[in-house]
């Protein structure tokens, strides 16, 4: 709370302008963030003004772009039963990632943050999914959910329990969403338990210490008090959570390459098809330009739903 | 002196400007420009690399997808070989899974950066990069002095690698798909010769299951190995006016046969065939149970028995229990029972190619050559002299069938324009899972060729 009064000052510093000295700061804080704004509207703003232009053509992505479409592409993306399950999927993830994942990786982040013995282990060996390229993520969960019992680890488990049958896990178009669902989940837990441990680590002892004294049990000290002041870290927690659920694409192209039939499509995989499997780089751009839309649109959302600063919640 | 650093520090800032503003025109400029300008003058852009090349050291690219180890061995042998005789030549190979390559090579493409030899399979996609002015028309090399390299070569396989007549890559292998099949299991099953007719086919599918074998391995998750069997019984059902009509427009892809392909197709779905999860294997897991004897048929091209022994245990696949059929006849069908689908595999050639790249290609599709492939059992040889030397009884009665064929159909995911092939791909796909009937595949289909048949 106490840095609370120096907030005005820093307002009150920006605001005054007219001295040279000013001046010459302003001019040195541009010339610095120049280098990072070229790129940054070299290599983000362009490519987003070239997709929105190359999204109005029927184009193959070879040569220049000559045959104009208008909004014909954006039109039949929302007629496409596909693009719709790839929507449905992403939202799916999403609900899967807030409702399963964060807690899981909130329980877990406790669990270790706590004084338990061997700690240290545990945090390592749960951070570690996360250290491994998706690449090599994917092709291990390939191998683990392999339907053939004498090959994959799950279904060799799962046939010594009675009555238990292998599953085509990544063959089935009812479960294999979910099937990606534990390999996303076994990721991207560890990123998030992280995430959640250093907010742990900001809330002073004291303030559990206070609640325990005042007779509160353990579970009353971790919805009351520990919850509130994690807030500003689930807000990052499930912003993340949600923008990578919405782009999802690397572990879900390599383990399904989002089929069978279209079962495990999301926005991504649904893009890359059309532009660099099907040769249609302007209908891909436009499924881009809705990916960036929704993407946009979440974000501005949800800042203005959560807007009330960090500096009022955490401590 | 605190004014000094400024000084300092600005002129930097401005020179880290004026670099980085630079850079991006130097790169983002010959995108748009190249890939227009090639196709309009190529004679220009060939004529200054012809006279310098000799006297300079020249780099060869080159992507193949020649997994196996043999196979593998065996081009980097004639690369070696080619380097020691042509020391200013350095050729650098890429060797990738078939999938990775098709992705890679897309991304290449699409920033107008072919490698100078490459994979291909001629057909839709071929003539999609040729149309772009991305391949070099390599027609007068053919044909100099007086077509002596376009004589060697077989002209039906050739002819798949030419675009409006001319020839923008070369084959060296062409064969057919097929039934390729485990003897050891049908025996188990009491199946006493391979089927020849589609209701013979579903009875051993029926004879297998009875007996606990998995009929036919499938990896229906890379979707082609699926397609070929709807692509089969299109042919089988339809013969060549079907699908010709279909392509020139004065037929549509939901004509009679094509549908009728997909109920076909769903008779033999509903027997359950195929190993469990096939919906998402890949190719991969498909040669795998063929190769460990845990699957008896597969319907796959002539490059079959080299990947099953590559994926199986042992690497050495079933041996001589592997045996081959060719597609079985379909009862009322138009199509005549020696018809059939199938392509092979060649190099086409990049436009940044040098002389060198292409000499190396003759080189790679000499007689002698192409026995080093016979003599793996990677290829059915295109070129005349190839085939001495061609002693795996399989390959012969696959070449002879694929000689007394009629009419020959070039996979349709290749012979078709890229955006149809993936749609048949899929389409097919759905048949399989039960997702799409028959008539709503055809019709998918069909609109993909009111788009891109024009």
């Amino acid at each position: 709370m106490q840095s609370l009064p120096a907030i005005p000052n820093i307002l009150k510093l920006k605001k005054g302008t007219g001295s040279p000295r000013n001046f010459r700061d302003n001019l040195i804080i541009f010339l610095f963030l120049l280098p990072a704004i070229i790129l940054f509207l070299l290599f983000v703003v362009y490519p987003i003004f070239q997709s929105i232009y190359y999204s109005l053509f029927n184009w193959k992505g070879f040569g220049p772009a000559v045959d104009f479409v208008g909004l014909e592409n954006f039109k039949n993306i929302i007629k496409d039963k596909v693009f719709l399950i790839a929507l449905r999927n992403g939202f799916l993830i999403i609900a899967l990632s807030l409702f399963v994942q964060l807690p899981l990786s909130l329980m877990l982040a406790v669990l270790v943050g706590r004084d338990l013995p061997g700690r240290v282990f545990f945090r390592m060996i749960f951070f570690m999914p996360y250290v491994l390229s998706e690449v090599i993520a994917a092709l291990m969960w390939l191998f683990i959910l392999n339907p053939d019992p004498e090959r994959g680890f799950i279904n060799a488990i799962l046939i010594l329990l009675p009555g238990v049958k292998a599953q085509a896990w990544l063959g089935n178009t009812d479960i294999v969403l979910i099937s990606v669902f534990a390999a996303l989940t076994w990721k991207y837990f560890g990123y998030h338990m992280l995430l959640f441990l250093t907010g742990l680590q900001n809330i002073p002892q004291e303030v559990e210490e206070a609640g325990r004294i005042d007779g509160a049990n353990t579970f009353q000290n971790f919805f009351y008090i520990t919850l509130p002041l994690l807030a500003s870290t689930i807000r990052t927690s499930v912003y993340i959570s949600v923008l990578g659920s919405l782009q999802q694409f690397i572990l879900v192209w390599i383990m399904t390459k989002g089929g069978p039939v279209n079962a495990s499509e999301t926005m991504a995989t649904y893009m890359y098809r059309f532009g660099f499997v099907r040769f249609q780089l302007g209908y891909g751009s436009a499924v881009a330009i809705y990916m960036f839309l929704i993407c946009l649109v979440f974000s501005l959302f949800y800042q203005r739903l959560t807007r009330q600063p960090d500096y009022l919640t955490g401590i | 002196m605190s004014r000094k650093i400024y000084m300092i520090l600005s002129v930097l800032l401005i020179a880290a400007f004026a670099i980085s503003a630079c850079a991006p025109q130097a790169t983002a400029a010959p995108d748009r420009p190249a890939a227009t300008d090639a196709p309009a003058q190529p004679a220009a852009t060939d004529a200054p690399v012809a006279t310098e090349a000799p006297t300079e050291k020249v780099t060869i690219t080159w992507w193949h997808i020649s997994t196996a180890d043999e196979h593998k061995a065996v081009w980097q042998k004639m690369a070696d070989d080619y380097m020691a005789a042509h020391p200013n030549v350095n050729i650098e190979i890429t060797v990738l899974e078939n999938e990775a390559f098709k992705t890679k090579l897309t991304t290449v493409m699409q920033s107008g950066e072919p490698p100078d030899i490459f994979q291909s399979w001629g057909g839709g996609v071929m003539n999609e990069y040729a149309n772009a002015g991305l391949l070099k028309d390599i027609t007068a090399d053919l044909d100099a002095d007086g077509g002596a390299w376009r004589n060697t070569f077989a002209p039906g396989a050739l002819g798949v690698y030419a675009y409006k007549g001319e020839n923008y890559g070369v084959p060296w292998d062409m064969g057919m798909i097929g039934f390729w099949y485990n003897k050891e299991l049908f025996a188990k099953a009491g199946i006493a010769a391979p089927p020849t007719t589609w209701t013979e086919l579903l009875e051993d599918v029926k004879a297998l299951k009875a007996a606990g074998i998995t009929p036919i391995a499938l990896g229906e998750g890379d979707k082609w190995p699926g397609m070929h069997m709807w692509a089969y019984l299109v042919t089988r059902l339809g013969g060549k006016a079907n699908f010709e009509g279909a392509l020139l427009r004065t037929g549509s892809f939901t004509d009679a046969p094509f549908v009728e392909a997909g109920n076909k197709l769903q008779e033999l779905i509903a027997l359950e065939p195929f190993q469990d999860g096939f919906l998402g294997a890949t190719y991969g897991d498909e040669a795998t149970a063929m190769g460990n004897g845990k699957a008896a048929m597969e319907l796959m091209g002539q490059w079959a028995p080299a990947v099953e022994k590559d994926n199986s245990e042992d690497k050495k696949g079933i041996g001589d229990n592997l045996g081959w059929f060719p597609f079985p006849m379909v009862e009322g069908g138009a199509g005549d029972p020696g018809d059939a689908v199938g392509g092979g595999n060649g190099f086409a050639i990049g436009k940044n190619a040098s002389p060198e790249a292409i000499d190396f290609v003759k080189y790679l599709t000499t007689a002698g050559a192409q026995q080093a492939l016979v003599k793996i059992n990677v290829a059915i040889p295109v070129v005349k002299g190839g085939e001495v030397g061609m002693s795996d009884p399989l390959m012969i009665t696959l070449q002879q069938s694929l000689a007394q064929a009629k009419y020959f159909q070039l996979y349709y995911d290749q012979a078709l324009p890229p955006a149809m092939g993936s749609v048949i791909n899929d389409s097919v796909q759905g048949i399989f899972a039960g997702t799409l009937t028959p008539e709503q595949a055809a019709q998918a289909i069909e609109d993909a060729a009111k788009q891109e048949l024009k």
